[in-house]
């Protein structure tokens, strides 16, 4: 399969180089990479350690005493001329979300942003499905694409210097479960008591690139009931097929 | 096993060893210790495996005490004042803290991380692979978090028959910092990546383990401060819109969308995590081939550390000394540096 016209790789310092399929968010190049990722995995190439397969670009971590540069872009490059992009893993989860209040301190200034009501901004984040375009920035922290347009809210001017932990954002056209407490501009429409990451469970992360994502609203009331189950480590999102 | 007691210890002072690998596709970074040379260095002193957990001592005065039963220590990474009541001990050499005594250590002088290797290691379990504390992701053993004043930490006993050993440190090196750049440098234009490396940059008193923040004039990305997210590696500098570098440390987060200028060398990573808030650093760009040359040289030299050590020649006993150790009862070995070191 032809590369497309923004592939390249390179460095990021010594020990780690990223493979670019593009700088765009989409979910074609996305499936490049996730495909990628794969067969990188499976070839298991002498010197590499691990990789982050993110929206656009799989970084890849080796060991420099084990591999140079040029031959492992050269192996890279191959591989990527032939894998194939991932099929969506047909993994949808449901994740319940407290909207608005204490819980979604954001979501009353995003509505006024828009000209609708806290209500209107809620079903519209809740209408959509999301794809998992990647995991990172801090444990279990989802980056989903598939905002509704409508509701797109540039980030906030002053970042806040702490986000709870559970946090439901939304930056840009961007969305996001947040896992554990971090500063942010994004803006928090609601919070859920699902943990992506949980160090004491097996697995110790719940979610992948490649998943689906649908939000729906549960009482303020009903939250200390799942925050308790989800403490215990049981998933209280449900997974359903896509 | 033997007791370390935490006594004193300012912030940022934590178990690490050489970190946690394969988390990075699920935003857990590897942490581990923040100058490498320093970590590996005062394990070879004490006989440890390279990468074995370690005291990893922030710049503030700290105190540590043993209990229980004598625990052999080495020193090494930033400079600092250090004695066990009024014998001073060195830095790069091994030494025995026999029950009941107390090492204070003042505070940093021209860096910031000491390492603190003990013989036989720390008891724990390790969290995904790695002891290494990641305080924002509460990981970590036997404690997930930095330490504090009262923590007791389980350790080896030190063997009495083992030796110590000296290391000669090396000099501090005030060259510039070596970067590879990439892989956004495109993206901020030749004038400002030029700017960037011929600029002194002062380390802000806003650093930690995340990242070191750096002060100086401001960079600007001809195609503007926000790229779509992606992975970030150790010691990779990153600029925001405010155009004040960011260089991402052990436990930074692993995926960022500021736009990325450069990275930092592996062989010099350590040196920089060593320079003082308040103090100045200055970059040097190399191209990858050569970075990867001196990696491979670095790394040679760590392994070679154990080859470089000498074994300390303790003074021998007085007959007093000798006569006085007979009259306790003990069955004593004269030559058993480990009994006679704190005669001296």
């Amino acid at each position: 399969m032809a590369l497309p016209a923004g592939f390249r790789i390179r460095p990021c310092g010594d020990a780690a180089l990223t493979v670019e399929f593009g700088d765009t968010v989409d979910p074609d190049l996305n499936a490049r990479v996730l495909g990628l990722d794969a067969d990188v995995a499976a070839a298991k190439l002498a010197g590499v350690i691990e990789t982050i397969p993110t929206y656009r670009a799989l970084f890849v971590q080796y060991d420099p005493v084990a591999a140079d540069f040029a031959s492992l872009a050269q192996t890279l490059r191959r591989i990527a001329e032939t894998a194939k992009p991932h099929a969506a893993s047909g993994r949808c989860w449901r994740i319940p979300v407290v909207y608005g209040g204490e819980m979604g301190f954001d979501l009353e200034d995003v509505a006024r942003a828009h000209n609708m009501s806290p209500s209107e901004i809620a079903e519209r984040h809740q209408a959509a499905t999301y794809r998992i375009y990647m995991i990172g920035f801090t444990p279990g922290f989802a980056y989903l694409g598939g905002l509704d347009p409508a509701i797109a809210t540039p980030r906030r001017a002053a970042p806040r210097a702490v986000t709870p932990p559970g946090a439901i954002m939304i930056g840009g056209v961007q969305a996001c479960v947040q896992c554990q407490a971090a500063p942010s501009g994004w803006h928090v429409l609601g919070r859920t008591p699902m943990r992506n990451f949980l160090p004491s469970r097996e697995p110790m992360f719940l979610m992948a690139p490649g998943d689906n994502v649908r939000f729906h609203a549960i009482d303020a009331r009903e939250w200390s009931a799942l925050e308790r189950d989800a403490a215990r480590g049981l998933p209280v999102a449900e997974l359903a097929p896509a | 096993m033997s007791v370390l007691r935490i006594d004193a210890v300012g912030p940022a002072t934590s178990v690490q060893d050489g970190g946690r690998f394969g988390f990075l596709r699920y935003g857990l970074s590897s942490a581990g210790a923040m100058d490498r040379t320093a970590h590996e260095t005062a394990n070879a002193l004490v006989d440890n495996a390279p990468q074995a957990p370690i005291l990893e001592i922030g710049p503030f005065p700290a105190r540590f005490a043993a209990e229980g039963g004598p625990v052999r220590v080495a020193l090494a990474g930033a400079a600092r004042a250090a004695d066990i009541g009024n014998r001073r001990v060195a830095l790069g050499e091994s030494f025995v803290l026999a029950p009941g005594e107390v090492l204070n250590l003042g505070a940093a002088r021209g860096g910031v991380f000491s390492y603190l290797g003990i013989a036989g290691g720390i008891a724990g379990t390790p969290m995904f692979g790695s002891f290494s504390v990641h305080a924002r992701a509460d990981l970590g053993s036997p404690l997930p978090r930095p330490l504090a004043a009262g923590d007791r930490l389980e350790v080896a006993t030190a063997d009495a028959n083992a030796g110590d050993w000296r290391l000669v440190l090396p000099p501090q090196d005030p060259s510039p910092i070596r970067v590879v750049l990439g892989p956004q440098d495109d993206w901020f234009g030749d004038e400002a990546v030029a700017q960037f490396l011929a600029a002194e940059w002062q380390v802000s008193p806003a650093s930690d383990r995340m990242g070191y923040r750096l002060l100086g004039p401001q960079i600007a990305a001809a195609r503007g401060h926000n790229i779509v997210s992606d992975g970030i590696a150790l010691g990779q500098i990153q600029v925001p819109g405010d155009g004040q570098p960011l260089v991402l440390m052990a436990d930074r987060g692993t995926t960022g969308g500021y736009p990325k200028i450069a990275a930092i060398v592996s062989a010099d990573l350590g040196r920089f995590a060593q320079t003082p808030a308040g103090t100045h650093v200055r970059f040097a760009a190399l191209p990858i081939d050569e970075a990867q040359r001196i990696a491979r040289l670095w790394r040679q030299k760590l392994v070679a550390l154990p080859l470089a050590r000498e074994t300390v020649a303790r003074p021998l006993p007085t007959s007093e000394a000798l006569l006085g150790a007979n009259l306790a009862g003990a069955a004593v070995n004269a030559l058993d540096p480990q009994h006679w070191t704190h005669n001296e």
